[in-house]
């Protein structure tokens, strides 16, 4: 019962925060919107038993990539007239568009209820015991070590690569020598004088 | 599980990915300054790994549940990559140091991208496959625009890393319908798939496979890349992509195509024939009408491709073993051509490519000359050199397995492709000279040109050996 309410309460709070990411007039408004329907959508894949999915909806869809729309969002200078005046100009394929996504939508549905995909008889069904977290760790971590390894040794050059390509090291800029700042010494920086009265000091 | 027998044999790999993280380490804290260390540990690092590849890593089997196969063929594929790697970062500082000092990330991304290699010519599965080839290409990217400032070069890399992409997706999509098809991503376990009648699916499969194979081979129609990374990217880098990377992708076509396709043999053979034909024609039609000698090899290399997959195309052993022993000669001898177009430079020290400017060479730099003269007639196959024996093997394999119009096709087309290397040969022997090159100034690239040189033209002493090693090489595949 509890589990019905709780689908009911995710599954209207996505819909409702979807259709208010589109509907929304001021798209920081937006993204927060969207930040409200991927928790939602991880409530749901919680429910179906995902709960990795569901983490690294929160992780990576809410903690990095809605934050960075934030920001680009943020500092997008966008001129609303003008994106509504293209509305006349690509609303019919838009509309062709969506129309094909419902199109799809059906042939979908008709297939799920022809009994064409029957997920129970996949080769290698997950077994119920096992969280699919551990599942997912015991092949990475031991099956394919050797591929993660490497990916990671991918990821090590991209950065590698990033950096050589536009890390440049300027000769104009003074940054600061904490080292040299630490050294000094106060005989170093501090003098000492006594000037005459109406002469002032020499620097 | 992984144990440690697994982590034996790939030692080579474990050695260059360990070795080159640590040199990051220190091209990261010592700077520029650190280059020259920094070039000659990796360079000891591939010695190193190569000879990690007469223990157990040679010939031990497959570790990590089948994702890797340590065999005869992956170690000599292996070799050649290391050797021609060493090359590119020997030649590349008096290179870079003209514009600026060379920074110590070049040797560190040749590094990994021999690491991708050697897991790319020992992959028995197509995951690692594809994460080794991702990692070769994402270091070969950086290294194509290497030179930032230079325009050609920024151009050269943005290309090769755009189309890379869409190769990559290409042969992503043929991955994921064979493993839809087969239920197993295990060259074996395809091949047993394949075995029983290949549906419509998996033909797709396997040509947005070897489509995206091809790509990274340049073998035509995926080839139009070529000419322009080629000609953008600095001369060295250059010189590896044509050499260690082309070796590798090959090598790596092969182990798919008879391992993990070899039950579907005439499904994919006509592909083959098609791309190795195509390739050789155009190739060496395209060469024709260049002026720039580092378009010119880009097309050379593509002719080159063309004729190493007629051996591929007779999908039997022995054509197999041809392909291994023409991939050899093609590194020396393609390695050697750059290496003479890196000694091209104006009295200035500036680069030059056009071939015109070799006009009389005999003339002005005897030695050059002649090192030139005997990679172009050994390209172009003329028989006292060994590019020669390179070719014949291949068609000798090809006409063993009954494909008598490939092979007369290919003679045909070579003797086209002969004409361009020949007009190189008469521009440096008969016209008048017209540029005077400043004169080289490193023993080394001398050295290295003298050694390659003299491979190609004694090259026929070590035919004996050659052909056991490559024989030994395919046999690991049958």
């Amino acid at each position: 019962m509890i589990q019905v309410f709780a689908f009911y309460l995710f599954a209207a709070l996505v819909i409702l925060s979807g259709a208010l990411v589109i509907f929304s007039r001021n798209p920081v408004h937006s993204v927060l919107w969207l930040i409200l329907a991927f928790f939602n959508a991880a409530g749901l894949m919680v429910l179906v038993g995902a709960e990795f999915i569901a983490m690294l909806l929160v992780i990576v869809y809410v903690g990095a990539v809605a934050v960075l729309f934030l920001f680009v969002v943020m500092m997008l200078d966008i001129d609303f007239a003008e994106l509504r005046s293209g509305l006349t100009r690509y609303g019919l394929f838009g509309a062709l568009i969506a129309m094909v996504l419902v199109g799809e939508m059906i042939i979908a549905e008709g297939a799920w209820s022809a009994g064409a995909i029957q997920l129970a008889q996949r080769a290698a069904p997950v077994s119920a015991d096992m969280p699919n977290i551990e599942a997912m760790g015991a092949l990475i971590y031991s099956r394919y070590l050797y591929v993660f390894e490497a990916a990671g040794l991918v990821l090590l050059v991209a950065m590698i690569g990033a950096i050589v390509l536009t890390h440049r090291e300027r000769r104009d800029t003074r940054p600061q020598n904490i080292s040299q700042q630490v050294r000094r010494r106060p005989q170093d920086a501090v003098r000492n004088t006594n000037p005459p009265v109406g002469q002032g000091v020499e620097l | 599980m992984f144990d440690t027998a697994s982590l034996l044999l790939t030692a080579p790999e474990l050695i260059l990915s360990i070795g080159a993280t640590a040199l990051m380490l220190v091209a990261a804290f010592a700077g520029d300054k650190a280059t020259r260390f920094v070039s000659a540990a990796a360079v000891a690092l591939l010695a190193l790994a190569g000879l990690s590849l007469t223990g157990v890593a040679g010939s031990g089997g497959t570790a990590f549940n089948g994702l890797y196969s340590a065999d005869a063929f992956g170690a000599f594929a292996k070799v050649l990559i290391y050797l021609a790697a060493s090359v590119a970062i020997l030649i590349a500082p008096r290179w870079f140091e003209r514009e600026d000092r060379l920074r110590a990330e070049y040797p560190v991304l040749i590094l990994f991208s021999a690491v991708g290699m050697g897991m790319m010519v020992s992959a028995t599965n197509l995951l690692s496959l594809y994460v080794g080839l991702e990692l070769q290409s994402l270091a070969a990217y950086v290294l194509a625009s290497f030179m930032r400032r230079d325009s050609r070069s920024a151009e050269a890399g943005l290309k090769y890393f755009v189309l890379g992409a869409l190769a990559s997706g290409i042969l992503l999509y043929g991955i994921s319908l064979l493993y839809g098809f087969s239920g197993t991503t295990e060259y074996a376990g395809v091949a047993k798939a394949l075995g029983d009648g290949v549906n419509l699916g998996e033909l797709f499969g396997i040509v947005f496979l070897l489509s995206g194979i091809a790509f990274k081979v340049s073998a035509v129609p995926f080839h139009m890349w070529t000419p322009d990374v080629y000609e953008g990217a600095p001369t060295p880098v250059t010189a590896f992509f044509a050499s260690a990377p082309k070796v590798a992708a090959i090598a790596m076509l092969v182990r798919v195509s008879v391992s993990g396709m070899g039950t579907a043999t005439h499904d994919w053979q006509q592909i083959i024939i098609f791309m190795s034909l195509a390739s050789i024609v155009l190739g060496a039609a395209g060469a024709i009408g260049q002026t720039n000698i580092k378009r010119l090899l880009a097309y050379s290399s593509i002719n080159n491709v063309g004729f190493a997959l007629v051996g591929l195309a007779a999908g039997t052993e022995a054509g197999v073993a041809a392909i291994m022993s023409y991939m050899a000669i093609y590194v020396v001898m393609t390695l050697g051509s750059f290496l003479c177009v890196l000694q091209m430079r104006d009295q200035t020290g500036a680069p030059v490519e056009t071939i015109a400017s070799l006009s009389g060479l005999s003339q002005t730099n005897k030695g050059l000359a002649a090192a030139f003269a005997i990679f172009m007639f050994s390209l172009a196959g003329i028989p006292p050199l060994f590019g020669f024996w390179a070719k014949f093997l291949v068609f000798e394999a090809a006409v063993k397995a009954g494909l008598f119009p490939l092979a007369a096709i290919g003679i045909a087309a070579s003797v086209i492709g002969a004409f361009y290397y020949l007009k190189i040969i008469k521009t440096m022997y008969f016209d008048e000279p017209e540029t005077r090159y400043a004169r080289g100034d490193s023993l080394l690239e001398k050295a290295l040109i003298a050694t390659s040189a003299a491979f190609i033209v004694l090259g026929y002493g070590l035919i004996p050996a050659l052909g056991s090693a490559s024989a030994a090489a395919a046999k690991a595949l049958f």
